[in-house]
């Protein structure tokens, strides 16, 4: 770790533990921190890896669901039915990465994207979802059957240290020698593949990480707001996770940290405003993005300040 | 009559329906097709593009009481020079890029033109008449053919095997295939490459035009209508391979009658079946059914 991530982390650490004193709405730092580590874990596969997967809501989603319908149909407490979400979204990586890795590049967004709306309408029509009212009234619970998580100011540290394991564990899968693997085959497949490396076997490993961890986002996510709906499993949701790591920096540590709190923040300060104007200025913001700003937030900055480190995927 | 259990009336009717959707399939992925092999960019707002067509024809009539021949006429022009003038702003800076930032580009491009259009048509459907002299059904004797269905799908063939022609059998679609192959040598033959480029993508987005008029009188016309097929096409395109063209054709109108067969007799599968064969298509060949590249 270098001085200037020393210094990154220093300061989200710090911020993030005075949060809630700060006066800061706590539900939307809680929803915002979840899309941080939703962003951050599909960081790790477009940034990291190389693989831009347009079908993450369906991890993000169906973790979801899985929490709010085993803690809400059969009393699970809530760390159990996070830990429940997790294996259900890295089963459902695992079955789509297997299928997804098979083909390269543009295809491979467009085979996730395919198959994450398979699960839409799978969602959508199946009897435990709800449907279109979704499932309303998930308890919190209490954590460890002793921390009453109805307490705002202790779920937002649940969800803060939730958001810290997994931020930590993208680190350091980055900088450990299966993540430099994971470079060398964003920057030439068939190089890494000639040097003797599993290339498949490296790609779905990160693809089960990074839905398992998208998955834990959306555990959280349906924890802290008590519901879920189909809204999390749509295409669009998979094209604001894009947005979030594009617009933060992909293949920045924290850029997706940055993006998502953006993103979050705009949509609550528009939401009111301009109604489906949203939409439109999601998409232009896309637009300004890719033509002019392919380096994001982080990106941008890291280059002011002359660190050549963190490269980005350009 | 019945075919495993299902009367024949109600059997061809779906199989027709099933054809119609996959005309549109077919369109849709073939212009995709087109503008994959010269740009390099996948074209996320095609969806969005083939909404634009039906929601000309609608204004077209509404406004300015022009019928479905017109807008037939109008709006592959209108739509296609809206492309053109898309790829000259906008996607020409991002040519020499990898590849996902065109998907980037465009996705953000239909999340511009569906929101624009949800602001000012709303979420419900507009209805949209059969032009007269296809309206009612001719009786074949074994069943009845409404007229404008079996309009649809000849008139889409009638496109999709003419851009075949063009492409495969003129000097134009030469240069075409040419500038898929090595843009740099045609150019150093003295062909405009920029222009051709420009043309290609505004021909493209015209055939999702003409399938969005087209569609018009056989769904509601919506501001959704786009996204939601759009993902469909990527899953027909992802099964045919974007290699060959008149394997598109084939490949969007057979997932269009699976996908009525499917509404036939196991009603809950047919918004899925598509994908799942997808996901079959890449266990037993990846590459695609016609794909070859790897």
């Amino acid at each position: 770790m270098n001085n200037k991530t020393a210094v990154g982390f220093a300061i989200l650490i710090l911020l993030g533990l005075i949060a809630p004193y700060t006066g800061a709405y706590p539900i939307f730092l809680m929803k915002a921190l979840c899309f941080a580590l939703f962003a951050c874990a599909f960081n790790l596969l477009l940034g990291f890896t190389g693989l831009l997967s347009f079908g993450h809501a369906a991890f993000f989603g169906t973790a979801g669901y899985a929490a709010a319908y085993s803690i809400k149909a059969w009393g699970f407490p809530p760390e159990i039915g996070i830990l429940f979400a997790v294996a259900v979204a890295a089963l459902l990586g695992w079955v789509i990465g297997s299928l997804a890795i098979r083909r390269q590049g543009i295809y491979f967004a467009m085979i996730t994207l395919a198959l994450a709306q398979m699960i839409y309408f799978f969602c959508l029509q199946a009897k435990f979802t709800g449907a279109e009212d979704g499932l309303q009234g998930v308890p919190r619970g209490k954590l460890f059957g002793f921390l009453d998580l109805e307490n705002d100011v202790t779920m937002y540290y649940l969800v803060f240290a939730i958001f810290m394991i997994g931020f930590l564990l993208i680190y350091r899968t980055v900088h450990s020698p299966f993540g430099q693997v994971l470079k060398a085959i964003r920057e030439n497949e068939a190089r890494a593949l000639s040097l003797g490396y599993d290339v498949d076997k490296h790609k779905l490993l990160a693809f089960v990480l990074s839905t398992a961890l998208s998955g834990m986002a959306g555990a959280t996510k349906t924890i802290v707001l008590g519901f879920e709906t189909l809204t999390d499993v749509n295409w669009p949701q998979s094209g604001e996770v894009v947005l979030m790591t594009l617009i933060g920096g992909i293949g920045t540590i924290f850029g997706p940290v940055v993006g998502a709190f953006f993103i979050v923040t705009l949509e609550n300060e528009l939401a009111d405003k301009v109604g489906s104007w949203v939409q439109v200025i999601m998409g232009a913001i896309f637009v300004i993005c890719v033509l002019a700003f392919r380096r994001g937030i982080v990106g941008e900055l890291a280059a002011l300040f002359g660190r050549k480190k963190d490269r980005v995927a350009d | 009559m019945e075919i495993f259990g299902v009367p024949i009336q109600a059997f061809l009717g779906q199989l027709l329906l099933g054809l119609v959707n996959g005309s549109f399939y077919a369109m849709l992925s073939l212009g995709l097709a087109v503008i994959f092999g010269l740009l390099n960019i996948i074209n996320f707002s095609h969806g969005a593009l083939y909404m634009m067509g039906a929601y000309v024809a609608y204004l077209a009539l509404d406004l300015l009481g022009l019928g479905f021949w017109w807008s037939l006429a109008l709006a592959p022009l209108i739509v296609g020079g809206f492309g053109i003038i898309i790829e000259r702003l906008l996607m020409r800076w991002i040519y020499k890029l990898d590849h996902l930032y065109g998907l980037l580009l465009t996705f953000g491009l239909a999340l511009i033109i569906e929101g624009v259009y949800r602001y000012f048509f709303g979420v419900s459907g507009q209805p949209y008449p059969v032009p007269d002299a296809l309206r009612g059904a001719t009786d074949l004797g074994f069943m009845i053919l409404p007229n404008y269905r079996a309009f649809v799908v000849l008139a889409s063939l009638i496109v999709c095997l003419g851009t075949w022609y063009v492409i495969e059998r003129t000097r134009l679609g030469a240069y075409l295939r040419a500038g898929t192959e090595n843009p740099q040598l045609v150019q150093a033959f003295g062909v405009n490459v920029p222009l051709m480029v420009t043309l290609t993508y505004g021909f493209g987005v015209a055939l999702a035009a003409i399938g969005g008029v087209l569609a018009a009188p056989v769904i509601q016309i919506n501001p959704l209508m786009g996204s939601n097929i759009i993902i469909v096409v990527f899953a027909v395109v992802v099964i045919g391979g974007m290699g060959s063209i008149l394997g598109s054709i084939l490949t969007g109108l057979g997932l269009g009658v699976i996908e009525g067969l499917a509404k036939v007799y196991y009603a809950e599968a047919s918004s899925t079946v598509v994908f799942v064969i997808m996901a079959i298509v890449l266990i037993v060949r990846p590459a695609g059914l016609f794909g070859t590249e790897k």
